[in-house]
């Protein structure tokens, strides 16, 4: 469910001037959107000159808001949507991708990249990592991977199956398994934007990243896959204040109220249960305590959490950044130039 | 047949596990500055993603499945841990 914070008079997050509650993060959305919009026209058409943008469109939020903000700052003519499902994909996705691109007035595209993912071996490589974990998993079979352990133990991975009939099981899965499993589902972020480079080519557009604060920190993104891109106009915002500026921009209700999801696996799977550990609302505002030194009491009073639980979110919050460095960093070299 | 003594064992484990973990981890470098009680994950020697690998070269390694209710920082997050948490395991498996 979406949350409630709503536009304030402010431009940036407040300092809690008594105890941490969900208002330091409300922002002036009028103002963020002004100052995102003027960004997006000088890092488009100074830092890169392109003449418009591509965005990757899969009805989620950070996205959709990322095509408003664009089409905004840009003009709806130099933005080109591509909604790229594949065979796992959501029917609503493409269903909400269209619905956003329609409701902004954008050239929109949609490309089934199933077959591609099929020749490249995607499926096949993914399916005979889970058939080691369960042989009976075949055609008819869905499966998703959810995060277990996260609180105060070590993050291990389960492997949650549906058989056709429709009976549910999970094991842990092993380390070959769970790397092989990830990195053949890592083929659809990074066929995604081998399509978005393409037709950012074509018409001399950059591509748009769309990751919010949260992925960008906890470095939730695929390298040179979604977290390849030339702009990131909402890196810097928490998942709630993209929630508010969804509302601002006059999204689509269905738009500002949809649950994150990775649309990776076949079986429906929150971000939460994959990677986050937490629901957005309480990772955001663990995030912020963290970045602005708050104690741990401090947050676990305002998440509904004991002191110890919020001092697990600060260890784990600090774990993902040192296990996602390599995400963020550019080719090494050996020798200054 | 005579019962491995406590403390040999667990010194045994250990070195082994010292000597995969420079050779996996750190690309054979030398590990002689890892102390037995320093947290693999304090000190950037190990991510999440090594833990799965640890936990899999130990349940090759020594023949046992670490339960799910195991895998805590305390069993398996330095030398002593895994130590202590093998050794236990080992000997239960045998009675």
């Amino acid at each position: 469910m979406a949350s409630d914070i709503t536009c304030s008079e402010s431009l940036t997050a407040r300092a809690p001037e008594k105890a941490l509650d969900a208002s330091v993060l409300d922002i002036d959305c009028a103002a963020e959107t002004a100052l995102i919009s003027a960004r997006l026209v000088e890092i488009v058409g100074r830092v890169l000159r392109r003449r418009g943008v591509v965005v990757a469109v899969s009805g989620g939020i950070d996205s959709s808001v990322c095509a408003a903000l664009a089409a905004r700052a840009l003009g709806r003519e130099r933005v080109l949507a591509l909604l790229l499902p594949e065979h796992d994909s959501s029917k609503d996705s493409t269903r909400l991708g269209r619905l956003v691109a329609e409701h902004l007035g954008l050239d929109y595209r949609v490309e089934d990249i199933g077959p591609a993912l099929e020749a490249i071996g995607c499926y096949r490589w993914r399916d005979e990592a889970m058939r080691r974990v369960f042989p009976a998993y075949g055609a008819g079979w869905r499966s998703k991977i959810v995060i277990a352990g996260a609180q105060g133990g070590l993050t291990y991975f389960k492997l949650v199956v549906q058989s056709p009939s429709g009976e549910t099981r999970e094991e842990r899965m092993g380390a070959q398994e769970y790397f092989q499993v990830v990195a053949a589902t890592n083929f659809k972020q990074r066929l995604r934007k081998t399509l978005e480079y393409f037709h950012a080519d074509r018409l001399n557009y950059a591509v748009t990243g769309t990751p919010n604060r949260l992925e960008y920190d906890q470095g939730f993104f695929v390298k040179n896959g979604d977290g390849s891109a030339d702009v990131k106009p909402i890196a810097h915002l928490y998942k709630t204040q993209v929630y508010a500026l969804a509302r601002h921009l006059g999204l689509p209700a269905e738009i500002c109220s949809a649950r994150p999801t990775t649309d990776t696996y076949s079986l429906p799977q929150g971000q939460d249960e994959f990677y986050f550990g937490l629901p957005y609302d309480k990772m955001d505002l663990a995030l912020w305590a963290l970045n602005h030194e708050l104690s741990a009491e401090a947050l676990a009073g305002a998440i509904g959490v004991t002191p110890a639980q919020a001092e697990r979110a600060y260890a784990d919050i600090r774990s993902k950044r040192r296990a996602t460095t390599y995400l963020h960093l550019a080719p090494q070299l050996v020798a200054p130039l | 047949m005579e019962a491995i003594k406590p403390q040999i064992a667990q010194e045994a484990i250990k070195a082994q596990v010292r000597q995969y973990i420079s050779a996996n981890f750190l690309m054979g470098a030398n590990v002689a500055e890892l102390r037995d009680d320093d947290s693999f994950m304090g000190q950037n020697v190990i991510d999440s993603a090594g833990v799965l690998e640890l936990i899999a070269y130990l349940e090759q390694i020594y023949g046992i499945e670490v339960d799910e209710d195991e895998m805590i920082p305390d069993n398996l997050d330095s030398l002593n841990g895994i130590g202590h948490y093998l050794q236990r395991k080992l000997n239960s498996a045998r009675a």
